[in-house]
C-alpha cells in the first residue's frame, strides 16, 4: 500500500477497522461514560428541584376551578360567542352543574371565584340556590331567569365565561398592581392595593444598596488580604470565613441583640451620654435593620471573589509604577483598580443575585419597611393562601434572577465560583 | 504589606488610615458574633450587658441558659431542654442523610463533569448549580406543592431530599475545583498497569479528591443544618430542627436560651471551619501546590 492510499483510507488496524473509526468509537464511549456519571445527579435535581418549581410556576396562569366544577357546561361556555344570551341547552347544563355543586357542597367555591370579578355574584349565586330548588324540569332558561333576573343578563354570562378560561393572566396583572374591571379591561388596582410594583422596586433598591455597601466595605479588606504576607492573610481569611460559616439565624440574632432599643449599641450610647435614656434610637425592625444585617451577612460573598482576583495581580507592577514616579494614588487607580474590576463584577453580581431572594433576614429584622418580595410570596403561600399570586410574583422574581445568573455565567463563568 | 522606606509622610498617614478602615470592617464582621458569646452567660434574662457583667462580677454570669437548653440542672421546670434535644436529634439525622446523598451523587457528577469528553458541559453545570442561585422561597414553594402531591411532604424523607437538592451544588463546586488540573496520565498509568476503571477510581482518583469531597460534604452538612425555609414549608412538628425552633423563638418572645444555642452553634461552625481549612491545605499539598 503506498502512502497515497493510506492518506485516502486512513490507517487500518490489525482487526481491519480503520484507526479513525476506532478512535471515534473510543471517544464516544468516553463521552457516554462521562454523561452516565452525571445522570444520577441530573435526574435527582430534575425530580426534586426543577419539576417542582416548573409545576409551581404553572399555577401563576392556571385557573382550574371552573373546569373542575362546571363539567357539563364548560366546553359550551368556552365556545360561546358572547353576542346574545345562550339557548335553553346551555341553561340546562348550567342548572345541572349548579345542582351537582350544591350536592357536593362546592357551590360556595364557585360563588367566591366568580365574585372576584363580579362583586355581588356571591350573594346572587347563593340566593338563587334556594330558588332553583323549586325548578323540577325544563324549560330551564325561563324558570332560571324568573328565579334570578341576572341570569338573563348578557353581562353575567360574559363574566362567567371570562372566569372559566383555564388560563388566566389575572395573577400576573395583580402582581404588577393591575386588574380586570367588570368589562374585562385592564385597569390599575385601587390606590391602597398598589403594593407590588413598589415592593419590586424596593427589593431591587435594597439589593443594589447592599451590593454597594459590601463593595465599599469589602474592597479595602480584600486589598489588604491580597497584599499581606501569607502568615497574616491566612488569619484574615479565616476572619472573613467565620461569619460565612456561622448560622444565618445566629448572625441575625446577633444583630437583634446589638441594635434593638434595649440592645447593646443603644446601651453604650446612653452610657457614654450620646443619647438620653428616653431617646433611644430605633435601629432595627425597619429598612435600616434589613440593610445592616444583610450587608454583614453577604460581605464574605463579596470579599472572597474579589480576593481571588486581586491575588493574581503582581505586586511588582505596583512597585514598578512607583519607581517610575507615579504617586501611590495614581499607581492604585492606573494599575491595581482596573485589574481588580473582574473581581468586583463577580462579587457584585453574586451579592446582588443572593440579596434579591432574601427572606429570613428581612422577615426577622425588617419590620414593615424592610420587607422584600420574598416575604410577600411567603405571606401569600402561608397566610392568605393566594397561591396563584404567590406563583406570579415568584415567576417574575425567578426570571429576573435567572437573567442575572446567565449574565454571571457569561461574564464570570460558573466554574470560577469559589467557596473559601 | 510592609511600608517601603521611601514612603512620604502623606503615604504614611494614608497607610495607617487604611489599616484603621480595615480594622473597622473586620470589627463589623466579627463583633456581632463575638458579642453573643458573653451575653449567653448572662445571669439575668436580658439581651444586654448588666452592670455586674461589666464589672466582671462572677455572680452576674451563669450557665442557666445552657442548663435550660440542655435540659439539665435545677428549677428550669420546663421541658424546653427536651424540645431542644429533640430538635438537635432531628437536625443531625436530616443533615447526615442529606449530606450522604448529596455527596455521593454530587461527587459522581463532578467526576463526570471534569472529563474533557463531557457533552453539554456548560448548560448541565448551570442547571446543577442553580439550586444555589434560585431564591429559597421559590424552591420552598415549588417543593411544597409537588411534595404534597406525591406524598413526600411532612416526612423526614421529603426534608432529606429537599436538603440534599440544595446541598449538591456545593459538592459539585468543591469537587470539580479539586479536579482542575487533575493529571489524566495517572488514569492511563493505572489502566496500563491492569486496573479496571472502578479500581482506578477507588485507588487513584478518590484519594486525590477526598479533601474536595469532604469539604463539599461539610458545606452540604452546614447548609442542611442551618436551613429554615424549606423546613418551614415542608415539615411539621415531627421534623422540627434547631433552626426552625430558633426561628419561631425569634419571631415570638425571645428568651436568652437562644443565645446559648447560638453560642453552641458558633462553636460548632468554628470546628467545621478549622476542619475545612486543614483539608484545604492538605489538598494543596497532595496536588503538589505550594501551601498557599
Amino acid at each position: 500500500m503506498n502512502t497515497q492510499a493510506v492518506a485516502a483510507q486512513g490507517v487500518i488496524m490489525i482487526d481491519g477497522v480503520p484507526l479513525k473509526e476506532q478512535l471515534a468509537r473510543a471517544e464516544r464511549k468516553k463521552k457516554i461514560t462521562a454523561f452516565m456519571l452525571v445522570v444520577p445527579l441530573l435526574a435527582f435535581i430534575i425530580f426534586t428541584f426543577v419539576i417542582p418549581i416548573g409545576n409551581m410556576l404553572t399555577r401563576s396562569v392556571d385557573n382550574p376551578r371552573m373546569t373542575n366544577q362546571m363539567p357539563s357546561l364548560i366546553d359550551d361556555l368556552l365556545l360561546w360567542d358572547g353576542k346574545e344570551l345562550p339557548g335553553e341547552d346551555m341553561y340546562a347544563k348550567l342548572f345541572q352543574d349548579i345542582q351537582w355543586n350544591i350536592e357536593n357542597g362546592t357551590i360556595g367555591r364557585i360563588a367566591t371565584h366568580v365574585n372576584y370579578r363580579m362583586p355581588g355574584a356571591r350573594s346572587m349565586i347563593v340566593k338563587s340556590k334556594r330558588k332553583l330548588k323549586k325548578i323540577k324540569g325544563p324549560p330551564y332558561k325561563e324558570q332560571m331567569i324568573e328565579a334570578e333576573p341576572r341570569w338573563g343578563e348578557l353581562h353575567t354570562w360574559r363574566i362567567l365565561q371570562q372566569v372559566s378560561d383555564p388560563l388566566t393572566s389575572s395573577y400576573f396583572l395583580n402582581a404588577i398592581d393591575k386588574d380586570y374591571d367588570i368589562d374585562g379591561n385592564v385597569v390599575a388596582q385601587p390606590e391602597e392595593k398598589q403594593i407590588y410594583v413598589t415592593l419590586f422596586i424596593r427589593t431591587l433598591w435594597i439589593s443594589a444598596l447592599v451590593t454597594l455597601l459590601t463593595l465599599i466595605l469589602g474592597y479595602p479588606i480584600a486589598y489588604l488580604i491580597s497584599t499581606t504576607p501569607p502568615r497574616i492573610s491566612n488569619l484574615l481569611i479565616i476572619m472573613v470565613l467565620l461569619p460565612f460559616w456561622t448560622s444565618l439565624l445566629v448572625r441575625t440574632t446577633s444583630w437583634i441583640v446589638l441594635l434593638q432599643t434595649q440592645g447593646v449599641l443603644n446601651d453604650i450610647m446612653v452610657w457614654i451620654g450620646l443619647i438620653a435614656d428616653d431617646g433611644r434610637i430605633q435601629m432595627i425592625y425597619n429598612l435600616n435593620g434589613t440593610l445592616v444585617a444583610m450587608t454583614q451577612i453577604l460581605l464574605p460573598f463579596m470579599v472572597l471573589p474579589m480576593y481571588s482576583v486581586m491575588k493574581t495581580i503582581p505586586l511588582s507592577q505596583l512597585r514598578a509604577s512607583q519607581s517610575l514616579g507615579a504617586t501611590p494614588f495614581r499607581t492604585f487607580f492606573r494599575i491595581f483598580w482596573p485589574q481588580s474590576i473582574p473581581g468586583i463584577g463577580a462579587g457584585g453580581l453574586l451579592v446582588f443575585v443572593l440579596s434579591v431572594g432574601y427572606y429570613i433576614t428581612p422577615a426577622l429584622v425588617g419590620g414593615s419597611s424592610g420587607q422584600m418580595i420574598s416575604n410577600q410570596i411567603a405571606f401569600h403561600m402561608r397566610s392568605s393562601l393566594n397561591w396563584g399570586l404567590a406563583a406570579a410574583l415568584g415567576t417574575i422574581m425567578l426570571v429576573g434572577v435567572l437573567v442575572l445568573y446567565w449574565l454571571y455565567d457569561r461574564i464570570v463563568g460558573i466554574d470560577n465560583m469559589k467557596l473559601g | 504589606m510592609a511600608l517601603p522606606s521611601y514612603t512620604g509622610p502623606l503615604g504614611r498617614i494614608w497607610h495607617y488610615t487604611f489599616l484603621v478602615i480595615c480594622g473597622v470592617v473586620f470589627f463589623i464582621l466579627m463583633a456581632p458574633i463575638m458579642v453573643i458569646i458573653p451575653l449567653s452567660f448572662n445571669a439575668e434574662p436580658y439581651f444586654t450587658f448588666s452592670e455586674g457583667m461589666l464589672r466582671l462580677d462572677p455572680d452576674a454570669y451563669s450557665l442557666r441558659w445552657y442548663q435550660d437548653v440542655l435540659g439539665i440542672g435545677e428549677g428550669t421546670g420546663s421541658n424546653r431542654g427536651h424540645e431542644w434535644a429533640f430538635s438537635a436529634r432531628n437536625s443531625i439525622i436530616i443533615a447526615i442523610f442529606a449530606t450522604l446523598l448529596a455527596t455521593t451523587i454530587g461527587t459522581l457528577a463532578a467526576v463526570g463533569l471534569s472529563r474533557p469528553q463531557m457533552p453539554f458541559r456548560r448548560p448541565i453545570m448551570a442547571l446543577l448549580i442553580s439550586p444555589l442561585i434560585v431564591p429559597i422561597i421559590i424552591t420552598a414553594a415549588g417543593m411544597f406543592f409537588f411534595y404534597s402531591k406525591v406524598g413526600l411532604a411532612y416526612s423526614h424523607l421529603g426534608v432529606v431530599l429537599a436538603h440534599a437538592a440544595i446541598g449538591t451544588p456545593f459538592v459539585v463546586i468543591t469537587v470539580t475545583a479539586t479536579l482542575v488540573g487533575f493529571d489524566e496520565t495517572l488514569i492511563r498509568a493505572s489502566a496500563s498497569l491492569g486496573a479496571q476503571p472502578l479500581r482506578t477510581f477507588f485507588k487513584v482518583i478518590l484519594p486525590l479528591i477526598t479533601p474536595g469531597i469532604v469539604s463539599g460534604a461539610l458545606f452540604a452538612f452546614i447548609t442542611s443544618f442551618d436551613e429554615v425555609v424549606l423546613i418551614y414549608f415542608l415539615a411539621d412538628a415531627d421534623q422540627k430542627t434547631i433552626p426552625i425552633q430558633m426561628w419561631s423563638g425569634l419571631r415570638q418572645q425571645i428568651s436568652p436560651s437562644i443565645l446559648a444555642v447560638a453560642t453552641l452553634l458558633i462553636t460548632f461552625s468554628v470546628t467545621l471551619l478549622i476542619a475545612i481549612e486543614l483539608l484545604r491545605r492538605r489538598s494543596e499539598r497532595l496536588r503538589g501546590m505550594s501551601p498557599q
